[in-house]
């Protein structure tokens, strides 16, 4: 590896503490992301020197907080090559995002009989949201199946769209198999069979991994959040294209998102602001902005390379040991860097994911279990939880050398 | 962690489970599952006059859930319906014999709380 892993691993001041006792290794980065100390410190000096509220007033202050916050909109924006910064929302993390779309585009644009077509591979946060809206307005749920091997049966894609379709979404990598879906052919098929449909992209765990250039995949919609791409917890971000979020009605009612405000009726503010209503999470924009510069020191392909190489080196591990059950594509140039496992005798899960992964936690090894935000996913695999690790871009092979025989003492202990 | 949680005398339990199995016709029975983890306990009792004459759990979970069901089944045989309703959560962890994390704390109550909702069926 001639990525420069342990220098980068040094701007992480988490990963030099110890957990009872244990060297900490972190695999769970799907779920949150550690944060370099440059983003620490960004936050820090941010709230030391440059705290006032944004786009407010007019002192230096809060000229440089604003500034602060306006930047860092545009490094998103350009991070993700999504053009114009103005279709950058900030909100509060990618659940927060969808559930704008579901309220501010759904509620005006789904009618009954609609069709939404979603994946079964969906988190909960880019399923409950149109479950919910779906009840509201008695439109109808689809599905594009997920095979065996993690993928989408995309060969019934065409077949589940009607004229009915108003929107098609879909996550741009699964948080439990892995799987990195061909988002800019799919955009391309839906369009091309419907072209009034509207595209939302579920980008949680793409952003934090690889390049994603937003312009180029034409999504209309696409979210994903601050806290897994080594920024801050209460950040994250809407991406829509501007005739939309012209057309949208607002999700949240208050100040910042008006323009003149009267006892009886006010008007909007432009978008983005007239999405963001109140006080923002500004040092948190701050963060991301300085998360964003980070990535990009390193190169979002580098991170990629990085990250698919471990993921290699883990599949061959992990199928090495006898009834260890792995979900999702085998082959690591398909799947980023999330596995989800279980220990498994025929098709009965013989160690409960909680279990194994307490053991871990007992050699300092921080992994996820349980029913990682995907319940009815999981349901097709027939697992009632499942355990996962997931990478970044500060782990090693070292650390999944240490994984492999922590597994080996569970089996040991449940006597597997 | 305190490796404690999987000493020996729980993983026996896993591996030989006293009072595991079901009952034909019980007096008492309730269901419960642990929706964030995939936890789920059901316990049927037979009563014998005011007592517990037999108790038996099912289903599935982590080593936790399920040595707590057979510790707990095991313990209110024969015991008086009256004493039984008084059971509480640190009658559970001494019967364990453990002080799970927080995160843990549900999987070891979980048969306490399906053994409550069959004393009230």
């Amino acid at each position: 590896m001639n990525f420069a892993v342990k220098k980068i691993r040094k701007d992480f001041p988490i990963l030099s503490r110890d957990i009872r006792g244990k060297k900490l290794i972190y695999l769970d980065s799907a779920a949150t992301s550690q944060k370099p100390q440059q983003v620490i410190d960004a936050i820090s000096t941010h709230l030391s020197q440059h705290n006032a509220n944004v786009h407010r007033g007019v002192h230096k202050l809060t000229e440089e907080a604003t500034e602060a916050y306006e930047a860092s909109r545009k490094k998103v924006a350009d991070f993700v090559n999504a053009g114009d910064s103005r279709q950058i929302v900030f909100v509060r993390n990618a659940t927060e995002a969808i559930n704008l779309i579901a309220y501010s585009w759904g509620r005006k644009n789904i009618k009954k009989g609609d069709e939404i077509l979603l994946t079964q591979m969906e988190h909960h946060s880019n399923l409950v949201p149109w479950q919910q809206l779906a009840k509201e307005t008695s439109a109808k749920l689809k599905f594009i199946p997920v095979n065996n091997d993690g993928l989408l049966e995309l060969n019934r894609l065409e077949d589940l769209i009607t004229p009915k379709t108003k929107l098609a979404s879909f996550p741009h990598v699964s948080n439990v198999l892995g799987t990195i879906n061909p988002v800019k052919q799919m955009v391309e098929r839906i369009r091309k069979e419907n072209p009034h449909i509207k595209i939302l992209i579920d980008g949680a765990q793409a952003v934090p991994h690889m390049p994603v250039s937003i312009q180029h995949i034409k999504a209309d919609f696409y979210a994903f959040t601050g806290h897994k791409m080594l920024g801050p917890s209460g950040i994250g971000v809407l991406y829509a294209k501007k005739e939309l979020l012209e057309k949208m009605d607002p999700f949240i009612f208050g100040g910042d998102m008006i323009l003149r405000v009267s006892f009886d009726k006010s008007s909007w503010n432009f978008y983005p602001w007239k999405f963001e209503a109140g006080t923002p999470n500004i040092e948190g924009a701050v963060g991301l902005g300085v998360a964003v510069d980070y990535l990009s020191s390193i190169g979002m392909k580098t991170i990629r390379q990085h990250e698919k190489e471990l993921t290699e080196y883990t599949l061959k591990k992990l199928s090495n040991i006898e009834n260890l059950e792995i979900y999702g594509p085998r082959n690591a140039e398909k799947r980023a860097g999330v596995i989800s496992f279980n220990i498994v005798k025929g098709r009965k899960i013989v160690i409960h994911p909680h279990d194994l992964v307490s053991i871990l936690d007992a050699e300092g090894i921080e992994a996820r279990s349980g029913r990682l935000c995907a319940e009815p996913l999981l349901d097709i695999f027939k697992a009632e939880a499942a355990a996962r690790v997931s990478f970044h871009v500060y782990n090693t092979k070292e650390e999944i050398d240490a994984l492999i025989p922590a597994i080996e003492k569970a089996k040991k202990m449940f006597k597997i | 962690m305190n490796d404690s949680i999987y000493r020996e005398e729980i993983l026996e339990i896993i591996v030989n489970p006293q009072n595991r199995g079901t009952i034909q016709d019980p007096d008492l029975e309730a269901t419960l599952d642990n929706p964030l983890c995939g936890d789920e306990i059901r316990l049927q009792i037979k009563l014998n006059g005011s007592r517990i004459g037999k108790a038996r759990f099912s289903g599935g979970g982590c080593a936790i859930s399920l040595a707590s069901a057979d510790l707990l089944a095991q313990s209110i045989e024969g015991k008086r319906l009256t004493q039984i309703k008084k059971l509480e959560t640190s009658d559970i962890l001494k019967l364990l014999g453990m002080n799970p994390n927080p995160a843990r704390m549900k999987c070891a109550l979980l048969s306490l709380e399906v053994l409550k909702n069959a004393l009230q069926g």
